[in-house]
């Protein structure tokens, strides 16, 4: 079984290779740690024979931070945990504070929730495709999954007014209603989508040194998965079928027709092939959410949790009354705690929401997936090559943003 | 679960009548009904409450009846009510598709608790977060340091009498 524990920074070298060996410092600063990683490796020759993540660089202490805001001064913050997939963020905590206050929300902004969420799965992706493809050493995918990026993200911008920290999901549905254009663009962008995914298989899939680099490499077996709390696409490339979009289905996915892709390489390469069949998978339920898309509001029926329309805000007295309340006073939340999960690009994400019956949460814990899938970097690494490191690290696609808080 | 009731199921004995088919309840009620003290079930999730000594006994228990993946852990600070600290292990069964939060009280005078690293190896990094962030101590933890804080820090961040800009 695997010891994920021993900080080889204060143990002494394995007895009998004391000569041999080496402790050797990966980063913070080093470019496949894909933000402020330190690894401490314990390395034979090229062999790693231990290996021990050092995280913290990037604690912000936002669970401390939500507990001193009022419950809809949170979503902001949570965009920039995981700040590759901002929506996912946003749908967490709103599905867990609108679970505490037993909230309806209307189809039409749980459909452009779903839809808005598997685009930030396909930007999330992306970026894990064209930095791990260029921590192997082909560089050229990176450019080709930034200019398809290049497009979700004005896509974002158009809906939201930001690229990255989106902000757009509010509890009690969507913060406004998106522009004309946005279905037909996100229909655009996603007719030719398959086609770029094509192209960054044909650069890849065939390609003989990331072939040689991925297969085999990074051997995590089901049960050492589920043991350490790996979840997510990782999870599923060594065999485990489980997507919580489609066994505990929360916004709406249970209305969604698509396949998950699962994997028994128990490798990195597994991991690849997963990743680039999920994004068409996600091209599959965008599809669907922009044919079935139903009309009507797109906030719920709360003027005590949701902010009023401007106009008539402007116009009538009671609004502006409420929007006064909500943003001085907040609103309050009955008391108890939730839970809620969700799949997102990483994996398995969770809000643990704790209420008091006030207008500020208790406390707010984030379970994201980057955070476990690093406790099985060691069970991966060990034994291998240190180059091999590199691509195990791309290969569980993690956000230190999310692992830091 | 398809037959999960509506209503919320307040206190020990109306969640052991409103669900007594549920594996997890069946399970802990098999292995030691006495360490069971209090249940609820509201929102739709199911919260056990064990007390603290038998939690690595009562994990491995519900392990065994199929809840199989460790999903998360953390703490909650309720100063100045005692038992202060309060102690939540979220736990997914991949086979009944539901989720199950095992719950458990700490006074402040002994901030300690058997680790549950021997059943998941996977609650290291969660059990450390809240040895930084909350201190408490898990007994039996392979490597219980710091994780986020820096390992030289003063004071646990999240507890709720230091202040959210620090000390300065």
């Amino acid at each position: 079984m695997v010891d994920v524990g021993t900080p080889i920074l204060s143990a002494p070298p394995a007895e009998g290779a004391r000569d041999q060996h080496m402790v050797l410092n990966m980063g913070p600063q080093h470019p496949s740690t894909h933000g402020v990683l330190r690894l401490v490796l314990e390395i034979d020759g090229e062999i790693v024979v231990r290996l021990y993540p050092e995280i913290g660089y990037l604690h912000t202490g936002i669970e401390k931070t939500c507990e001193a805001k009022f419950y809809q001064q949170v979503v902001p913050l949570t965009d920039r945990v995981d700040y590759l997939g901002p929506m996912a963020n946003n749908l967490c905590y709103c599905l867990a504070v609108e679970k505490l206050l037993q909230l309806e929300i209307p189809e039409r902004a749980v459909w452009i929730r779903v839809l808005l969420t598997e685009l930030t799965r396909l930007n999330s992706h992306l970026i894990w495709l064209g930095t791990h493809a260029m921590d192997i050493g082909a560089l050229t995918v990176f450019l080709y999954t930034f200019r398809e990026r290049e497009e979700i993200l004005r896509i974002f911008e158009a809906v939201s007014g930001q690229r990255m920290m989106t902000s757009y999901f509010r509890i009690g549905g969507l913060s406004m209603e998106p522009p004309l254009d946005l279905f037909d663009r996100i229909q655009a962008f996603i007719k030719t989508f398959p086609e770029k995914i094509d192209e960054y298989s044909n650069l890849l899939t065939g390609n003989p040194i990331f072939r040689n680099r991925l297969m085999g490499v990074g051997h995590l077996s089901p049960e050492d998965a589920i043991a350490l709390a790996v979840t997510g696409p990782t999870m599923r490339a060594s065999g485990v079928d489980f997507d919580l979009r489609r066994d505990m289905p929360y916004s709406s996915y249970e209305k969604f027709q698509f396949k998950v892709p699962v994997s028994n390489r128990c490798d990195c390469w597994g991991r690849y092939e997963v990743r680039l069949l999920e994004m068409r998978e996600s091209i599959g339920i965008i599809q669907q959410a922009l044919d079935g898309m139903p009309g009507g509001p797109i906030k719920a029926d709360a003027p005590k949790i949701v902010l009023p329309d401007r106009e008539k805000m402007k116009t009538q007295m009671e609004a502006l009354i409420h929007h006064f309340k909500i943003v001085t006073e907040g609103f309050n939340v009955p008391a108890g705690e939730v839970y809620q999960g969700i799949e997102s690009g990483h994996g398995q994400m969770g809000y643990y929401v704790v209420s008091d019956g006030t207008a500020k949460p208790y406390r707010v814990h984030m379970r994201y997936p980057g955070f476990a899938s690093l406790q099985a970097l060691e069970t991966m690494c060990q034994g291998r090559m240190l180059a091999d490191v590199v691509a195990v690290i791309g290969s569980i696609d993690i956000v230190l943003g999310e692992i830091d808080r | 679960m398809a037959d999960a009731p509506k209503e919320t199921l307040a206190g020990r004995q109306a969640v052991l009548e409103g669900l007594p088919d549920h594996p997890a309840v069946k399970a802990l009620i098999a292995w030691n009904a006495d360490a069971l003290t209090d249940a609820l079930f509201d929102r739709g999730e199911l919260t056990l409450t064990v007390t603290p000594e038998k939690i690595c006994e009562a994990v491995a228990a519900v392990k065994d009846a199929g809840y199989s993946a460790f999903e998360d852990m953390t703490a909650v600070d309720w100063l100045p009510s005692e038992p202060r600290f309060q102690l939540s292990y979220h736990i997914l069964s991949h086979q009944y598709k539901e989720r199950i939060r095992l719950k458990t009280w700490l006074d402040s005078g002994d901030l300690a608790i058997e680790s549950i690293t021997s059943v998941w190896p996977g609650a290291n990094y969660y059990e450390r977060e809240v040895f930084d962030l909350f201190g408490i101590r898990f007994e039996g933890h392979p490597n219980l340091r710091r994780i986020l804080m820096p390992d030289d820090w003063v004071g646990h961040p999240l507890r709720k009498d230091y202040p959210v800009e620090g000390y300065r």
